[in-house]
């Protein structure tokens, strides 16, 4: 894996025939796959408004854009049930929105208004939504991981059904947490799926520079964890390991790990001018291995979409965007006088 | 009122809650068989099964990490980190996580979980087994930091503790362990954030938490021979602090004295000095405000070399005598 920094020419997304015969094989019926994409075009416009609100000088802070990795944020959504619990990493925007997040209220987070997801509070990097068991982002890489172990302790405990998501990336899984984390949950056979998006740097770090045996996944093993790695960027493969992975977990077997392999277009955060990276090979990931392009090419073969039904999707996407910007901005700040609360229960 | 162990009345509040409160399970390092390090938890494993009185691996970092993320779906961990220096490896996790997500989060969920840690000195234990971290715990906002210093304290505000929807650094004393006082069998509290005057006195107040309360009274019991009047107060909690009870006492005696072990640079003597001096109760102050800490070095190993690394009765002695009779 991971040696293909040079430029490659597209990705072959297969014949008609064995895109159908594998989705068939999964199950997955036209409205789920209209739902991935439809959820993917939602994610890719949420972060390219963000990109633009700040460039606008409506949002200060950082904030940690996802947009090329939206294939993993649907693939594992469909996957998992909406009840299930999810502990998400920095650039979490994608996952939020896959799980259903209510957009105005994340906007509305996002340009810290009180009429955000954490009533302004939080901003980009701690979205949560307890109500639909959004765990919420962490700021500190790997922060999450551990208190993975304490939802599926307490899942375990009160003999319920649902599982815990917990997602981090490349570079968490370097801290001295993860491998506490892979342990504990390994040793007391909780219902956890971890998964790593490798996004291939941490920061400005290659994973080929930080971590001393690849895939990362692998680690697993040591833990007696099973593990799949995967191409991140094809959404019908993501859903297929997520789905084994969180089958697995929820039969009460113990966790998982998947490793989904993806890009991320934007830099790290606002202060990256990609000095670490070349043009050419962030140019190479956009043009051929797109999560969505190649989705698209799929839907549109197999006839489930056609070119209009698919713009027209994507439009749809970028109204909701759209209407959500115009709710933020039209919410109120959070009142001065409230800066004391919350501190306390 | 039955007589037992300051260690006794931790176990006792533990017990009792996780009788009446099934939500309430105990994680830590060799809390089982073993019975923890101190032998707070002895006979818990029988009593209430290992998955109540979970053992983990030496991770502090998941340990705390683990109360919370359970602490999120609705239970009442009570973690132990087995020595109060080990606390520094789960950092983290109380500092950024368990203490900010209530606020973070725009106050849409909780994180009522206790850390019970041991501390101090005393017990020949060196520089890694030995310090008192409380005022280090003190700077994080969202915690509340708990220290009581008599077993009557320390059930009811375990008892607080574990019913407070906040994260609670519950912070004994090695060398409190073994002492003993009152302690009613029944259910009761002390509530967190109330400092209690141990002794009434006109002329001093000494501001004193865990050991250095046991110490104080007994200074303040041989003065009171020689006509000084000793008013003892024990903060009982650090985090909130009760500065209304301090100031007021104060503003009655004129007089200040803060002791603890802790190192004395960065110690929280300094800011309860700074809350009565900024306090209306300045205009009474009679005397330099002073604070008697631990010297600014790790604890040694040696019997003779640990003992003065931290204030003795002898010091405390000094200090009030030189305040009230004008030597300083």
């Amino acid at each position: 894996m991971s040696k293909d920094k040079g430029k490659t020419k597209e990705k072959d997304i297969g014949t008609r025939e064995q895109f159908e015969k594998r989705v068939k094989r999964l199950g997955l019926s036209d409205n789920n796959l209209i739902g991935l994409y439809r959820t993917m075009c939602t994610v890719r416009h949420f972060e390219y408004m963000a990109d633009k609100l700040y460039a606008a000088g409506k949002v200060h802070g950082t904030m940690h854009l996802s947009a090329g990795q939206e294939a993993v944020a649907a693939g594992i959504s469909l996957a998992v049930h909406p009840d299930d619990y999810l502990i998400n990493h920095h650039r979490g925007h994608g996952h939020f929105i896959a799980k259903g997040a209510d957009i105005n209220l994340m906007m509305a987070e996002f340009l810290g208004k009180d009429t955000g997801y954490n009533r302004g509070r939080g901003g980009s990097m701690h979205i949560a939504d307890f109500q639909s068991n959004n765990l919420g982002a962490n700021g500190i890489v790997g922060g999450g991981i551990p208190q993975a172990v304490g939802v599926g302790l307490a899942l375990q405990m009160q003999k319920r059904k649902e599982i815990c998501i917990c997602i981090f990336g490349d570079g968490a899984a370097n801290e001295g947490v993860f491998h506490e984390a892979m342990n504990m949950v390994a040793l007391w056979k909780l219902p956890v799926l971890y998964i790593c998006e490798n996004n291939k740097y941490g920061m400005s770090m290659d994973v080929e520079r930080a971590t001393a045996k690849l895939p990362i996944a692998q680690r697993a093993d040591g833990y007696g964890i099973p593990w799949a790695c995967v191409d991140g960027n094809d959404v019908v493969e993501v859903y297929d390991a997520m789905k084994i992975a969180a089958d697995h977990v929820r039969s009460g077997k113990g966790p998982f790990f998947v490793e989904a392999i993806t890009y991320r277009y934007f830099g790290h955060s606002k202060s990256d001018r990609n000095l670490y990276r070349s043009k050419e090979e962030i140019g190479d990931w956009k043009q051929n291995r797109d999560p969505i392009t190649r989705f698209t090419k799929h839907l549109l073969q197999s006839e489930i979409l056609d070119e209009s039904q698919a713009q027209e999707i994507d439009g749809q996407t970028e109204q909701v965007i759209h209407k959500a910007v115009e709710f933020a901005e039209a919410s109120p700040e959070p009142d001065i006088s409230t800066l004391m609360e919350f501190v306390y229960a | 009122m039955p007589e037992i162990s300051y260690l006794e009345a931790i176990r006792q509040a533990l017990w009792q809650e996780m009788k009446r409160d099934e939500r309430v399970f105990l994680l830590g390092e060799d809390i089982g068989r073993y019975g923890g390090a101190f032998g707070l938890t002895h006979d818990m494993l029988d009593e209430f099964g290992p998955e109540r009185v979970r053992e983990t691996p030496i991770s502090e970092a998941t340990i705390v990490a683990t109360a919370i993320g359970a602490s999120l779906l609705g239970m009442r961990p009570v973690a132990e980190i087995m020595f109060m220096d080990f606390v520094t490896l789960a950092l983290d996790q109380i500092a950024n996580q368990a203490a900010k997500m209530h606020f973070m989060f725009g106050g849409r969920t909780t994180v009522p979980i206790v850390i019970r840690m041991p501390g101090g000195s005393g017990s020949g234990a060196a520089s890694q087994h030995s310090q008192s971290l409380e005022s280090v715990l003190m700077h994080f906002p969202g915690l509340k930091v708990v220290n009581p210093s008599t077993p009557y304290d320390a059930k009811g505000l375990m008892l607080a503790s574990i019913r407070d929807q906040n994260p609670v650094c519950f912070v004994e004393h090695k060398v409190l362990y073994k002492t003993k006082g009152e302690v009613p069998e029944g259910d009761y509290t002390i509530p967190i954030g109330v400092a209690e005057i141990k002794r009434a006195g006109r002329d001093i107040t000494v501001v004193a938490n865990n050991i250095m309360v046991m110490k104080t009274l007994n200074v303040a019991e041989k003065l009171s021979r020689d006509g000084i009047e000793v008013e003892v107060i024990d903060p009982r909690t650090l985090l909130p602090l009760d500065t209304e009870t301090i100031i007021n006492s104060v503003a009655h005696t004129g007089r200040l004295l803060v002791v603890h072990e802790a190192c004395l640079t960065g110690g929280w003597a300094g800011e309860v000095i700074a809350c009565v001096v900024g306090s209306p109760a300045f205009d009474y102050i009679d005397a330099p405000v002073r604070r008697l800490g631990g010297k600014d070095i790790p604890i040694p190993y040696n019997r003779g070399l640990e003992k003065f690394a931290i204030p003795q009765e002898a010091d405390i002695e000094q200090e009030i005598r030189a305040l009230v009779e004008g030597k300083i």
